[in-house]
């Protein structure tokens, strides 16, 4: 396959830093490029993706994320106006608006840049852990590749599991002598014109839903576990089953605002879990044309023309929305119960499924930075910080589209600060 | 001709697999090849040295045989220079029997064809088009204001042109707005005289309020704008456009069953925003104070027979309008009747503030029908959670009507033109062209940019009259590049929501301009500097290049000769694909040059009992797709070869031809789902290919072949584990079929 090379460098700005490799970051550290800004792109993790890379399918289109990252990170690695340092994170910030010096520390990755991504460190690792990408629901070795289009193609190995030294057995077999087990993290400055902040966000956690059941029952899971297990390079191969007995669910149950919209737990929305629990019973039908499903909300939000993808599995009729808040999930006879106070009827019901979804929210990532917060934890730029600009679910939580529109502003905004010839 | 360096990588398994000392020999005697080179590690430090050491002995293009370009990128790019990337180790190597005959002859023959393509190539040499750095922003409101401002501050120039007087569209008559800061809970004060005063003074942009486009000529980068500004024709050249003109709330005169036009005490959230802003709350009819409001939300939307899609905002504006009014009135109540409220992210807050009020009722259920009684009015509501059916007496109502966007549909519109101009002309059924001139004479006049285009005069509406992108990830993705729609024209959408938007939008304005500047295609082929070239002695103006480019990048001149407009262009090459004179070629994509890397492939006569299948995959999924299979140790059969291409609407017909006239059995097409949720990054290509399927079938019947040795399959990028399957599919299909006639015995 062909592409050219960028030949001619254009008009030249001052360097955009963008913390955050997942869809909001990634979006706008490729605009920013193309835009003529000479980007530093920092991500948390081992690989770019962050939680897009997770997910099986977008909804309204039920098309998969994979698509829209490769073309994204294929404009990432053919650029030559974008460096990508991944394993860092952003410490401090000096400075002001277009002259921002900005402190990194960079974990090692035990793996060098020149690694083909053979694989033989992995198959040859003794560790197996539980991985995080998977929410434990599977397994993957200590050296390992994030996901299958992972970008950077580079292996990485996690310290902490790693029996090191004693082991070296992904050392004295890497074909290309790309692992080095004495990498050191070290710290290092970026001189910026201005800083997007693309965060992101994490799932809430779902282990403080005991009314909910989480973790009493492993056939009670989150929405981000659905996601995994529907994704063909999943723990399962991309089958939805039970996690207790890997067996395919007669009856699903979507509990939404699981610690949503709730004082005790996350009080705001967060926004799109309604069409995310929408999309997996889609999933789910799409594997097994007779299950039983049941979506129990408050409200369900559907904002524009999502409202047709709504529509379309309401007709569904084996798909049964129901105005309910569920308020317990317990265990009886060996299976999930849910206990739900039905909204239309006035009632209360007792309904045992064999599969629990939880839709958990989204809450901000924790990381180190030096701009306010709102009382939820999502960043809030206040001046004089003006070029220091927050995009994604940093900011609030938003669905895909809205997360990458977000990010095109902040682009344009940063532009400001960048100086430029003839501005 | 390109002198081509060949470097070929050992590691991961290559040089065990392959007899590379063979690959060596018979690669170093292709025509066009300046040196071949192994070494055991490519990606090492020795890879980049190899290629410097190539350019500098002569060779000036390049192809890596190692593995996919996605491992290793940047070490192997040089400026200016070509370098064709081979995924042995994906494509052959991982996926097929190492040590095999058949292994090594698909080695040698991606090897043959790398070198056609390296080769045979034409460098492209970038051409850059006025770039004029300014962007048109169509619509003075909330967004349009956000566009100016953004790319005024960004350091480009705006032109901001306002049809009414003043700016600050819908905004002008909402005083109070939905709070954008935490704690989320309170009503903010309007900020447009702010914002309004700044692009005022701003140096950068120029405002014409009273004004209308009326023409636009031209491409991304100078585009020729003719503006009419009061009863002045003002003429100005700008590099890109940002649409931004709002919406209309819908025809409450439609909405007769919820009284609207039975009794003036029935009003829209619209007429009600209005009394807020006076703060005077009375009954229409009588003038009286009420004291009883109901709030009959989604009227008209989510509904098929009137507006399918929910308008986003009316559940928020009606929390606003009910707080506001409880401000203005602490003695009257609001009801509040929705299926469901619709307060996302942060704004649970403010719904929550409502929830508070003692005189705000919130009921979930449906309304069905609204009546004037001798005093004052009755609200049937349908199952709803107080009950199976309740009227709800109240003295006045507001209806929270939605959101139409204000577009015009420059394909209908290019289609009442047409039908008008036939019809003059006596060209066509005059029965049908009067059906669509009726069903279209409603759209007469509706006009906004008035493109110059072929195509059209405006974007292409999509689902319910948007002109949207098709793409989640990328929602700027527009079919008139350097155009970009945005704001409540493009999505139904908040304040705040619709300032984002037209910021973004004008990111992606000023990027269409960079662009140009350097001469380069924007995104999903960003940085190509190859335009198509029109050998147009050979024309033969069948006006299916300007039909089909879904870009509206070809204009015609009276005798329908197609007139390119190269910033226009997406070099998706569906053009090409569709040309039956072959008169249309890139300097790195041509009918030619895919023709000899047919041609270069070594087909085996018909008792060698090895078939041979060409596989043309789409650049953007499936091809990715394949190199995934084959990095994921998938196996299909030897007897394929693939080649990527830009789209499958840019295959052209004559490369079947080719490669059934070289004895391939069988053809496999590869791309993108086409259809209402399309995943075609040029938006047509595959429903277009499936338009060619005549042509092809015709072709085969020529040639005394049955139709199925040819298949399109639809792959996404995450079919990667399905995609071997597919192939070896259908090579076990045409093994029923039996090896193709045109085979050499």
């Amino acid at each position: 396959m062909t592409h050219p090379s960028t030949t001619a460098p254009g008009r030249t700005r001052g360097t955009l830093l963008v913390v955050g490799g997942g869809i909001a970051g990634i979006s706008a550290a490729v605009e920013a490029a193309e835009a003529g800004c000479d980007v530093v792109l920092v991500e948390r993790e081992a690989h770019l993706g962050g939680r897009v890379a997770q997910m099986y399918q977008y909804f309204p289109k039920l098309c998969p994320p994979a698509c829209g990252l490769e073309i994204n990170l294929r404009r990432i690695r053919t650029s030559p106006r974008i460096q990508v340092h991944t394993l860092t994170e952003a410490q401090s910030v000096s400075g002001g608006p277009g002259a921002y010096r900005v402190r990194v520390r960079q974990r090692p990755r035990f793996v060098a840049d020149h690694c083909s991504a053979c694989g033989t460190c992995a198959s040859v690792c003794p560790v197996e852990r539980s991985s995080e990408f998977d929410f434990g629901l599977g397994k993957n070795k200590a050296a390992y590749l994030a996901y299958p289009g992972a970008w950077p193609s580079r292996y990485v190995i996690d310290g902490k599991a790693c029996m090191g030294a004693s082991c070296s057995k992904c050392v004295t077999d890497c074909p290309t002598q790309a692992i080095d087990l004495s990498m050191q993290p070290r710290s290092f400055d970026l001189d910026v014109a201005a800083v997007i902040w693309a965060t992101g966000w994490r799932p809430y956690q779902a282990s403080r839903l005991d009314d909910l059941g989480f973790g009493a029952h492993p056939d009670i899971i989150t929405n981000m576990m659905m996601e995994r297990l529907a994704s063909p390079h999943g723990p399962t191969a991309g089958r939805v089953q039970c996690p207790s007995n890997g067996r395919a669910p007669a009856s699903v149950g979507f509990v939404q605002c699981a610690g949503s919209r709730d004082d005790a737990h996350l009080p705001y929305c967060s926004g799109l879990c309604c069409m995310a629990s929408t999309k997996h019973a889609r999933y789910v039908r799409a594997q097994l044309p007779d299950a039983d499903i049941f979506i129990y909300y408050i409200d369900r939000r559907a904002s524009g023309r999502q409202e047709s993808f709504l529509a379309e599995t309401e007709r569904d009729p084996k798909v049964r929305f129901v105005a309910g808040k569920v308020s317990k999930v317990c265990v009886e006879g060996g299976k999930p119960v849910l206990h739900v106070e039905d909204m239309g009827q006035g009632r209360r019901l007792r309904h045992s499924v064999d599969l629990v979804v939880l839709a958990t929210g989204l809450v901000s990532s924790r990381t180190e930075n030096h701009l306010g917060r709102d009382g939820y934890g999502f960043l809030s730029p206040v001046q004089p910080s003006a070029g220091q600009l927050v995009a994604g679910c940093a900011r609030e939580p938003m669905d895909v589209a809205c997360a990458v529109r977000d990010a095109n502003s902040a682009v344009l905004r940063a532009l400001a600060f960048c100086s430029m010839e003839g501005g | 001709m390109a002198k081509a360096a060949v470097l070929i990588c050992q590691s991961c398994k290559i040089g065990e697999s392959l007899d590379l000392t063979a690959v060596q020999k018979a690669t170093t005697k292709l025509e066009g090849v300046a040196q071949v080179k192994s070494a055991p590690l490519l990606c090492g430090q020795a890879g980049p040295r190899l290629v410097d050491d190539a350019f500098a002995s002569g060779a000036n293009t390049l192809v890596i045989a190692a593995c996919a370009a996605r491992f290793h990128t940047a070490g192997f790019l040089r400026a200016g220079c070509h370098v064709e990337r081979l995924s042995l180790r994906e494509l052959v190597v991982s996926s097929h029997e190492p040590r095999h005959e058949d292994t090594q002859m698909l080695a040698e023959d991606m090897i043959r064809m790398a070198v056609v393509r390296a080769s045979r190539i034409e460098l492209p040499l970038a051409q850059p088009l006025p770039a004029e750095r300014s962007v048109l922003v169509v619509g003075g409101g909330p967004t349009g204001m956000a566009a100016a401002l953004g790319v005024a501050r960004a350091g480009y120039e705006a032109v901001l042109v306002e049809k009414s007087q003043e700016l600050g569209g819908w905004l002008r008559t909402w005083k109070r707005t939905l709070p954008t800061r935490a704690p989320h809970r309170d009503l903010q004060v309007s900020d447009l005289e702010m914002r309004r005063k700044e692009i005022e003074v701003h140096r950068k942009i120029d405002v014409h309020c009273g004004a209308v486009v009326k023409r636009i000529g031209g491409q991304p980068g100078e585009f020729e704008v003719d503006l009419k500004v009061g009863e002045q024709e003002v003429r100005t050249r700008v590099g890109a456009i940002v649409q931004a003109t709002g919406f209309a709330p819908y025809d409450a005169s439609k909405l007769s069953h919820l009284g609207y036009g039975k009794t003036p005490d029935v009003v829209t959230n619209v007429e009600f925003e209005r009394m807020l802003a006076d703060g005077k709350i009375c009954r229409p009819s009588d003038g009286k104070q009420p004291a009883r409001i109901a709030f009959v939300q989604c009227a008209g939307s989510r509904d098929p027979r009137h507006l399918p899609y929910c308008s986003n905002v009316c559940c928020r504006v009606t929390l606003k309008q009910a707080l506001w009014l409880r401000e203005l009135d602490p003695r009257c109540e609001a009801f509040v009747l929705a299926k469901e409220i619709r307060a996302p992210g942060l704004h649970e807050d403010f719904y929550r503030r409502a929830q508070e009020d003692r005189g705000i009722y919130i009921c979930k259920g449906d309304v069905v029908a609204v009546d004037a009684m001798a005093d004052g009015l009755v609200v049937h509501l349908g199952k709803s959670q107080l009950g199976d059916a309740l009227d709800l007496e109240a003295d006045l109502v507001v209806l929270a009507t939605g959101m139409v966007p204000v577009a015009a549909d420059g394909l209908a519109l290019r289609e009442l033109r047409d039908a008008r101009r036939n019809l003059a002309k006596g060209d066509g059924n005059p029965e049908v062209l009067k059906t669509t001139v009726e069903r279209l004479s409603p759209m007469e006049g509706t006009d906004i940019l008035g493109l110059t285009y072929r195509q059209g005069p405006d974007l292409p509406a999509l689902e319910s009259g948007f002109p949207d992108s098709h793409f989640i990830c990328f929602p700027y993705e527009t079919r008139r590049t350097g155009i970009y729609a945005a704001g409540c024209l493009r999505a139904p959408g908040d304040l705040e929501g619709c300032r984002i938007d037209g910021e973004g939008a004008a990111l992606k304005a000023i990027q269409a301009i960079e662009h140009c500047a350097l001469g380069e295609a924007v995104h999903p082929r960003w940085g190509d500097i190859s335009p198509p070239t029109f050998n147009l002695q050979r024309c033969t103006q069948c006006k299916r290049c300007t039909e089909e480019c879904p870009f509206g990048t070809l204009d015609e001149d009276e005798k329908c000769t197609p007139k390119p407009n190269p910033g226009r262009c997406r070099r998706c090459g569906i053009c090409l694909g569709a040309c039956p004179e072959r008169i249309i070629s890139y300097a790195d994509y041509s009918i030619d040059l895919v023709s000899r890397m047919i041609k270069s492939i070594q087909v085996p006569g018909e008792f060698d009992e090895k078939p041979r299948i060409l596989m043309l995959l789409c650049e953007n999924d499936a091809y990715p797709a394949l190199e995934l299979a084959g990095f994921h140790g998938q196996r299909w059969s030897a007897f394929v070869r693939a080649i990527s291409v830009r789209c499958l609407g840019a295959v052209n017909v004559v490369w079947l031809a080719d490669a059934f006239a070289c004895g391939f059995d069988g053809v496999l097409l590869l791309g993108c789902k086409p259809g209402e949720h399309t995943q075609c990054h040029y938006t047509r290509g595959s429903e277009l290919l499936a338009t060619r399927s005549e042509n092809i079938k015709q072709k085969l019947k020529q040639m005394a072949l049955e139709d199925q040795r040819v298949r399109v399959d639809h792959v996404t990028l995450a079919d990667y584990l399905v995609l071997p399957k597919l192939i070896d599919a259908f090579v076990k299909d045409l093994d029923a079929l039996g090896p193709s006639p045109f085979k050499d015995s």
